[in-house]
């Protein structure tokens, strides 16, 4: 389908900046391994503190990276399944509100003044533009999301019986969850963190600034995951060469996630104290709940995957997993998709184990917990965002991929990393090795009176594998890179592979329609977290003020200097 | 309408997921494994003491600050069982002794506690493993568990 030039360079633009940031989100990641196996003993390098760049690396590549390539994919399976192209204002509005937060938050972080890690937990003390900068690039992905929702409520009055593709449900529920998601932090940056670090108001009450997170924080790894699964319903089965095995599957998931993706963050606050025992196994046993779709995916993508194969000319029990087009350049997609659910089996697993309540106690804020969530951040969710973003890219500017046997590659490459590096940390983390620490500066270094060498292994791995991760991302930016800046050989299109259904499937008004799912989701989302909130406004009973990250002393704000 | 084959594996997904489920329960039933206490919290934590209760009772009062636990370092004998709790004077921390899956947060206002049996003795670790500043790679703590001198 053709695209009005205007908004197909949004959505170039969309594409362009994240990965051009990406570069220093990657770097740092390389980074972080050569400190953490004790290459190096020092706090800074190339005039970067180690903190400095983790929080460069957690910001860009799971915040920015993950929000920027959720709307440019958003406008165009919008655009193209409904054929309606997004209003050019609001689009623009958007795009100038993710750069301008963009901008703001990567000025204070490079700055150095906001080395608060993603999480920015208060009574940390970031920047007031970090704070205000995230909010406005969370702002701007809503704007987008308004202007979807209009394009498909009018189309849905054009089109009263005819399902809504799964593609552009999938879009919807997933900045649903975003959305209602966000709203807490929003809450939590606009109204509590950014009057405190202004000087206005004195304290926070840190229980409840983290359990505001947390409602966000865990229905943004949902946030990142349903492109990849908007993908793998529409786009793998075609792309393998086979159908979809059955298209009500993917509805029924899309939805059972837009009930349970919220209501379950507080199994991320199993060690805190303030909220209580009951809400945090209630919370930790919905958690298994959000799981059944991923089961019901991996059984639906494998059996639209067996079906590509046996069309290929398979036969026996096992020989269809063969036949699939592993290496084929023309239909690379399949190697970043297949990929991706391959790590998402161990990256579903291991999350199953941080959720079980008190076996948390094992491994919660190891380096277990980076270990797993490379296995699906950094395994589905950048995997299908690097290959899609290359897919965009090329089609959007009709032009040739640059080096398609190395696109080609990239995935397998980046999968063999990632599969060392998670192993190492993971192994690291069931021998108690911290995340988010500079170990080099203690932990790894045999001059230190802290130095732990059964850390020294498992740091190496880390290391092996973060360098096959690194090499892989590099590989990736000449295909970006190079395929962006070579000459157009053909009209700019957009035009997705869209899987045809196995079973012809008859509509079911229900999954078709919002308004019975987003009251449910209202009831559990009040149930679930009332309790928690209630929780650290009573047991909470001292607010924090704000420090530096550099200095023991509390900041003294202005009016209390006099 | 889904098919059998899914219908199938509906089933087993939420076989398996019950069957998740239930270990956890068991877990905390059966083997006394539990997350923190929820207490409401007063000044008096901040008070960073050891109290023996009785001959093999003890309570730990922590209280983590940039970049230390106070006490830094706790002997108790072997066979002890160890009330832990945790507050921060400061930014959030974390206390982690991994041999023994203590696993709390100390947070400003709140306290965590958790009780543990030390059955063999040992220098037990506790480690910081929650970002709390430029000197975070530095917090550690210790219980020491020996034999007590006869």
């Amino acid at each position: 389908m053709h695209i009005s030039k205007p908004i197909r360079n949004i959505i170039l633009i969309e594409l362009f900046v994240p990965v051009l940031l990406l570069t220093i989100g990657i770097y740092h990641g390389l980074m972080q391994v050569i400190y953490r196996a004790g290459v190096i003993h020092q706090s800074s390098f190339a005039k970067l503190d180690y903190y400095q760049g983790l929080t460069l690396h957690g910001v860009i590549n799971a915040i920015v990276l993950t929000t920027f390539f959720a709307v440019a994919f958003g406008h165009a399976t919008v655009a193209f399944h409904l054929k309606r192209e997004p209003n050019y204002k609001a689009s623009m509005l958007s795009l100038c509100l993710m750069v301008g937060g963009t901008l703001m938050a990567a000025w204070a972080m490079l700055a150095g003044k906001a080395s608060v890690l993603y999480t920015f937990y208060a009574p940390l003390k970031a920047h007031p533009l970090f704070y205000l900068g995230t909010a406005l690039l969370i702002v701007g992905s809503w704007v987008a999301f308004f202007d979807w929702v209009t394009i498909y409520l009018k189309w849905k009055k054009d089109n009263r019986e005819v399902n809504t593709p799964l593609a552009v449900l999938g879009t919807l529920i997933n900045f649903t969850i975003w959305f209602v998601c966000t709203l807490a932090v929003a809450y939590e940056v606009l109204v509590l963190l950014i009057p405190w670090s202004m000087g206005w108001t004195p304290t926070v009450n840190v229980s409840l600034t983290r359990t505001l997170f947390w409602f966000f924080g865990h229905a943004l790894v949902y946030f990142w995951l349903l492109p990849a699964y908007i993908m793998f319903y529409t786009i793998l089965p075609k792309v393998a060469g086979g159908k979809l095995y059955s298209e009500l599957a993917g509805r029924i998931a899309f939805f059972v996630f837009l009930l349970l993706s919220i209501p379950i963050g507080v199994h991320h606050q199993f060690g805190d104290p303030a909220i209580g025992r009951g809400i945090k196994l209630t919370q930790g046993i919905l958690t298994f709940g959000v799981a059944i779709p991923s089961f019901i995916t991996a059984f639906t993508i494998a059996a639209s995957l067996e079906y590509a194969g046996r069309k290929r000319g398979a036969k026996g029990l096992w020989n269809w997993v063969w036949k699939l087009p592993f290496f084929d350049k023309n239909v690379y997609l399949f190697g970043y998709l297949i990929n991706g659910l391959i790590l998402f089996i161990f990256g579903g697993l291991t999350g199953l184990v941080n959720a079980s309540y008190s076996l948390n106690n094992v491994i919660h804020n190891t380096a277990w917990v980076p270990g797993h969530f490379h296995l699906t951040v950094a395994g589905p969710v950048f995997l299908a965002i690097l290959g899609m973003s290359i897919f965009m890219t090329s089609q959007l500017t009709g032009k040739k991929i640059f080096l398609p046997k190395i696109n080609t590659i990239v995935p397998y490459l980046w999968t063999v990393g990632v599969l060392i590096f998670s192993t190492g940390l993971m192994w690291g983390g069931l021998l108690g090795e911290p995340r988010r620490t500079n170990l080099g500066l203690t932990y790894l270094n045999p001059e230190s009176e802290l130095y732990n060498p059964y850390w020294v292994i498992t740091t190496m791995l880390g290391l092996a594998g973060g360098g096959i991760m690194f090499t892989a991302g590099l590989l990736y930016f000449v295909v970006f890179f190079g395929t962006f800046f070579s000459k157009r050989t053909a009209e700019p299109v957009i035009d997705f592979p869209v899987s045809e259904v196995y079973h012809t499937e008859k509509r079911i008004p229900i999954f078709d329609t919002f308004r019975p799912w987003l009251i449910a989701m209202a009831i559990i989302l009040f149930m679930a977290y009332l309790p928690a909130i209630m929780d650290t406004l009573n047991n909470n009973r001292k607010g924090a003020p704000p420090y530096l990250p550099t200095d023991p002393a509390p900041v003294i704000s202005t009016s209390e200097k006099k | 309408m889904l098919d059998k084959f899914e219908r199938t594996v509906i089933g087993v997904a939420l076989l398996v997921s019950a069957l998740f489920i239930f270990s956890l329960l068991y877990a905390m039933g059966a083997k006394k494994g539990d997350v923190t206490e929820c207490l409401p919290y007063d000044k008096s934590y901040e008070d960073a003491r050891v109290n023996q209760v009785d001959k093999n009772t003890y309570q730990i009062f922590y209280v983590a600050r940039m970049w230390n636990f106070e006490p830094s370092v706790v002997y108790i004998p072997v066979g002890s069982e160890v009330d832990f709790f945790v507050t921060s004077k400061d930014v959030v921390h974390g206390f982690d002794i991994s041999e023994k899956n203590v696993n709390l947060m100390g947070v400003q206002g709140a306290v965590a506690k958790t009780t543990v049996k030390f059955d063999k003795p040992g220098v037990y670790k506790i480690t910081c493993h929650e970002f709390c500043g430029t000197g975070h790679q530095n917090m550690q703590a210790e219980v020491i568990v020996n034999y007590p001198t006869k």
